[in-house]
């Protein structure tokens, strides 16, 4: 089959969806590829890059025209024209928002298939194209941030005076949130973050960075991996975190999204005017309406308080030549997946729940939106269970354990009752001891169980004291036993340490690297 | 006075007994931890030793008595210790358990015969500890003996299957319970006697009725029982050691049958009930897997001069062919050329637990290149040639791939992942679960027969 990959229409797309490296992995799946000329120009892949990897280079009707096309962005409805019926499309169709250009492209007999439509499963990670993205964001929201920031972002102590460090503010600790707070941190700023979901405080302390905690816990994740819309009082608690951490912070960058819905209102006019002059907010949420009340998608605005907002949409696309990359990986990574027997023939199994959720539209059908993905392996709600709950679980009834363990007691108890004192303390020290031995064996290295053995074997030879306590009797058979016992776990004792010892020295190390 | 010194030195011994199992969990720290056990063991003998000096009436002969036994005692220990080859181990350790055995019935009999002047509550629990010591002690002993014998191949490792075997242990049992019965109603030599031949009989038929490749978890559950027998023998005596000490040997026995029996996805109660793999099952007869590959020692020495790294699986049949010594030269030889050489150790490999490692390390193998099955599964992919030696059912893939399988569900070493298997074997015969071995007609598999360690040898000079 052939893969087309056009150039990107939109004036400021500055990516390709395709890179002369994944043109070569490409054609190593058994495919022919034809790039529009000029297509990689903006992201630093000039024609001849793709020529030399094995990639034709042609005239956008070609490259529309092929059995594949692989593009960034969601074509036009004129390019959609351009597509041949039955031919498959891959690229980002933004589903939940643009419902009629699935429509179209049903109309038109495509198979469309939508990058950032792929299930948050660890098996889909490599074709993640909004992670990818979104780690790119990250680190360009921060460089775009340093830019627009007056002041350095790592502290210094200079003959003219000490220079404080930046301060900066990332919400949400997803990728994006991950990605700038790992670049802001390496850049000497100070750093402190929020998630609603507070698991993610790990991975932000990880990083480096502080983890501004809300007062009340609250598992905030569902099912399919993604942050949600938090219960109205809890948002009031975080809203008053937002203002004050704002009110604090010289750079905040703000990356909460909620898939399919408009992001989240977090920073207000109010918060904005409480923030320091000169301060910067970047919004990488603005193409779905920005989490600052004041951020106007793709533009940069100054308020009169002199805090600047960025709300360019584009930040991962101001990377083209990674960001191609990374995305035509991500392409490639698909293409394997649809391409079982590299036989450059596109297999569709739709039983596959990952090629399931990128369908976006099928023979002349929407096929949006695909049944949900369980994600999280832990049950997405975990309600404080009361006891009673626990204890009705079917399988292993722990009741009838707690009997037998209460029935062993009261047996046991019987016995004891009956039983001279001397009897009860050797018995303490027997328990004890059980436990003991069970909690120090169970961490012994499997290539020691040998030795173990052997010593556990000299060690168990101390019944020579019960021997030796015996042979001062007067009873001559008494006697001859104890001695023939005292022999016998004599050889023990000795035999055992021995052999142990001479196991180990041979147990050495390689010291020689 | 002199009894407080002696509980003291009793205490301070069982801590040392703790410090030294402790310390045997790590290789770094195993040989202080034999140290430990071994100045534990002083203190108390000389604790002991004066304690009967003290009580008996003839101090020095006493003393004497004992120097003699125990002189006679550790020469035939240190004696045996010194000549065992490490592929005996097996033996020797199973031989060591009979011993302790032997030495509870002895201290049962003796503790039995010496008492007196016990009444009531105290009489009755004092009988039961006498009874439950020599019925303990006899079943290691015979047990022991059993294991010892099988595994130094002077009797056959085949299942020893009676009829009805179950019901005979089962009857074994109760006829004890009613001897006990007996016997506290009745104190008298009788019916301990007739137990003890009972539970001897009862331990000898126990292991007889298990197969040679269920021996490691024989052997860890005899070292159980041996602990068992001397806490039984410390609460006969009073002795507070000799509680902690059998207390300490046993559960760490049990500990180690456990890990044993979960390597083998097998329930400890199968293992004790015998019989494994007597009967080769005919659901794998009709099975066709198709042809298997030869290969010859050139092609081999080829493979590993291209190979970038290499992981050996030793089993049994290693430790047989005593190959542990050329395989370990060609370790260092393959080393030396910057190929990287680990081995792949599965828990039940050999006939005791950790029997594989022993061997290796013999041989001058570093440890540090010996891992685990879970550290090394997941490396295979990326292995260029696995030599399987003398391994058998541990790399079997009918383990994960057919669940009709009587091994299915066992964790194995997934050999077949690597780009190229050799497996050295003698013939095409069945492991020890007589279970047909899919992986000698895998496409990347290639069979070298002959003897592990003349083959090993040829290589060695091929290279």
């Amino acid at each position: 089959m052939q893969v087309g990959v056009p150039a990107e229409s939109g004036p400021d797309e500055s990516r390709v969806a395709a890179t002369p490296k994944t043109v070569h992995q490409l054609i190593g799946l058994g495919y022919d590829v034809l790039v529009e000329s000029g297509a990689g120009v903006r992201a630093s892949y000039p024609d001849h890059a793709y020529a030399q990897a094995g990639a034709s280079v042609g005239s956008p009707e070609q490259a529309w025209g092929a059995e594949v096309v692989i593009t960034v962005n969601a074509p036009a409805d004129a390019d959609i024209a351009r597509l041949a019926e039955g031919s498959t499309l891959i690229a980002l169709l933004a589903p939940a928002f643009e419902p009629g250009r699935l429509q179209r492209l049903a109309a038109q007999g495509v198979t469309a298939l939508a990058m950032d439509s792929v299930p948050r499963i660890s098996r889909a990670q490599s074709l993640d194209v909004l992670s990818s993205m979104a780690g790119l964001g990250g680190y360009r929201a921060v460089i775009e941030a340093a830019h627009a920031f007056g002041s350095l972002f790592t502290g210094q102590v200079t003959a003219a005076g000490k220079v404080p460090p930046a301060k900066v503010f990332v919400i949400g600790a997803g990728v994006a949130g991950l990605a700038a707070i790992g670049t802001a941190t390496s850049l000497g700023a100070v750093v402190r973050a929020f998630d609603v979901r507070p698991e993610v405080g790990e991975q932000v302390e990880s990083l480096g960075a502080q983890f501004a905690r809300l007062e009340v816990p609250e598992q905030e994740t569902t099912s399919d991996g993604y942050a949600r819309e938090m219960s109205a009082d809890l948002e009031a608690l975080a809203m008053a975190l937002y203002a004050r951490e704002c009110a604090d912070a010289d750079i905040v960058i703000s990356t909460a999204l909620i898939p399919g819905r408009r992001a989240p209102r977090l920073i207000t006019a109010d918060t904005v005017a409480a923030m320091h002059p000169g301060a910067v907010i970047v919004d990488m949420a603005a193409a779905n309406g920005g989490n600052c009340e004041l951020c106007r998608a793709d533009e940069v605005v100054r308020t009169d308080e002199g805090v600047t907002i960025i709300g360019y949409t584009d930040l991962p696309g101001r990377l083209p030549a990674q960001a191609s990359q990374l995305y035509g990986t991500n392409v490639v990574n698909l293409v394997k997946l649809l391409t079982p027997d590299k036989d450059g023939q596109i297999v569709l199994d739709l039983d596959d729940p990952v090629i399931r959720s990128l369908t976006v539209a099928r023979g002349g059908e929407v096929t949006w939106p695909p049944p949900p993905v369980q994600v999280s392996a832990a049950p997405a709600k975990t309600a404080p269970a009361p006891v009673a709950a626990v204890a009705e679980k079917p399988p292993p009834d722990p009741r009838r354990r707690y009997v037998g363990m209460a029935v062993a007691a009261v047996l046991f108890a019987l016995v004891a009752a009956l039983s001279p004192t001397a009897f009860l303390g050797h018995f303490t020290v027997f328990a004890l001891a059980v436990i003991v031995g069970f909690y120090v064996i169970s961490n012994v290295a499997h290539a020691l169980h040998t030795p173990l053995m052997s010593e556990t074997n000299a060690i168990s030879g101390i019944i020579l004291v019960g021997g030796i306590l015996q042979v001062g009797s007067q009873d001559l058979t008494v006697r001859v036993v104890a001695f023939a016992a005292i022999v016998v776990a004599s050889v023990n004792i000795f035999g055992g340490f021995a052999v142990t010892g001479r196991m180990l020295k041979m147990f050495r190390r390689d010291d020689s690297r | 006075m002199s009894t407080n010194l002696v509980q003291a030195a009793y205490i301070i011994a069982a801590v040392l007994f703790v410090l030294s199992l402790a310390g045997l969990s790590k290789h770094e720290t195993a040989r202080r931890g034999n140290a430990f056990g071994i100045i534990g063991m002083v203190i108390a003998l000389v604790a002991t030793i004066w304690l009967a000096a003290d009580q008996a009436e003839h101090a020095l002969t006493t003393v004497l008595l004992i120097l003699v036994a125990m002189v006679i005692g550790a020469s035939i220990g240190l004696w045996r210790a010194r000549v065992v080859q490490m592929t005996g181990m097996p033996e020797l350790v199973a031989m060591l358990h009979s011993f302790v055995g032997l030495a509870a019935v002895l201290v049962g009999y003796n503790s039995y015969l010496s008492t007196h002047g016990l009444t009531g509550a105290e009489e009755n629990i004092h009988l039961v500890e006498v009874f439950l010591g020599i019925f303990i002690g006899a079943v290691t002993f015979t047990g022991s003996i059993v294991a010892n014998l099988k595994l130094s191949a002077r009797i056959s490792s085949r299942p020893l299957m009676l009829p009805h075997r179950q019901l005979l242990n089962l009857l074994a049992v109760l006829v004890s319970i009613g001897l006990l019965v007996w016997f506290m109603a009745a104190p008298s030599i009788v019916p301990v006697a007739i137990m003890t031949v009972i539970s001897l009989a009862f331990g000898w038929h126990l292991v007889a009725s298990i197969g040679g490749g269920d021996m490691p978890v024989v052997i860890s559950m005899l070292n159980s029982y041996s602990g068992w027998a001397a806490a039984a023998a410390g609460f006969m005596l009073g002795n507070n050691l000799l509680i902690i000490t059998g207390a300490l040997v046993g559960s760490s026995g049990a500990i180690l049958s456990y890990i044993m029996c979960t390597a083998m996805n097998r329930s400890f109660v199968s293992v004790i009930a015998g019989g494994y793999g007597s009967a080769p099952s005919s659901a794998v007869a009709d099975h066709d897997y198709g042809q298997h590959r030869e290969t010859s020692v050139d092609e081999v020495a080829e493979l590993l001069r291209n190979a970038a790294s290499v992981v050996i699986t030793p089993g049994y049949g290693m430790a047989v062919a005593h190959a542990q010594y050329p395989v370990a030269d060609l370790t260092a030889r393959l080393r030396k050329r910057g190929v990287t050489v680990r081995f792949g150790i599965h828990p039940v490999a050999g006939r005791l637990p950790g029997h594989m490692n022993v061997l290796l390390a013999e041989a001058k193998v570093p440890y540090d290149v010996v891992l685990e099955m879970d550290e090394i599964n997941d490396d295979f992919p990326g292995t260029d040639v696995v030599l399987v030696i003398g391994a058998n059912d541990t790399v079997n893939p009918a383990a994960t791939d057919e669940p009709g399988s009587p091994i299915a569900g066992m964790p194995v070493l997934k050999v077949w992942n690597a780009h190229d298997v050799v497996i050295f074997k003698r013939s095409m015969a069945t492991g020890y679960a007589g279970v047909q071995n899919p992986l000698f007609f895998r496409d990347n598999s290639q069979m070298l027969f002959g003897d592990a360690k003349d083959k090993v040898e040829e290589i060695l000079r091929v290279l």
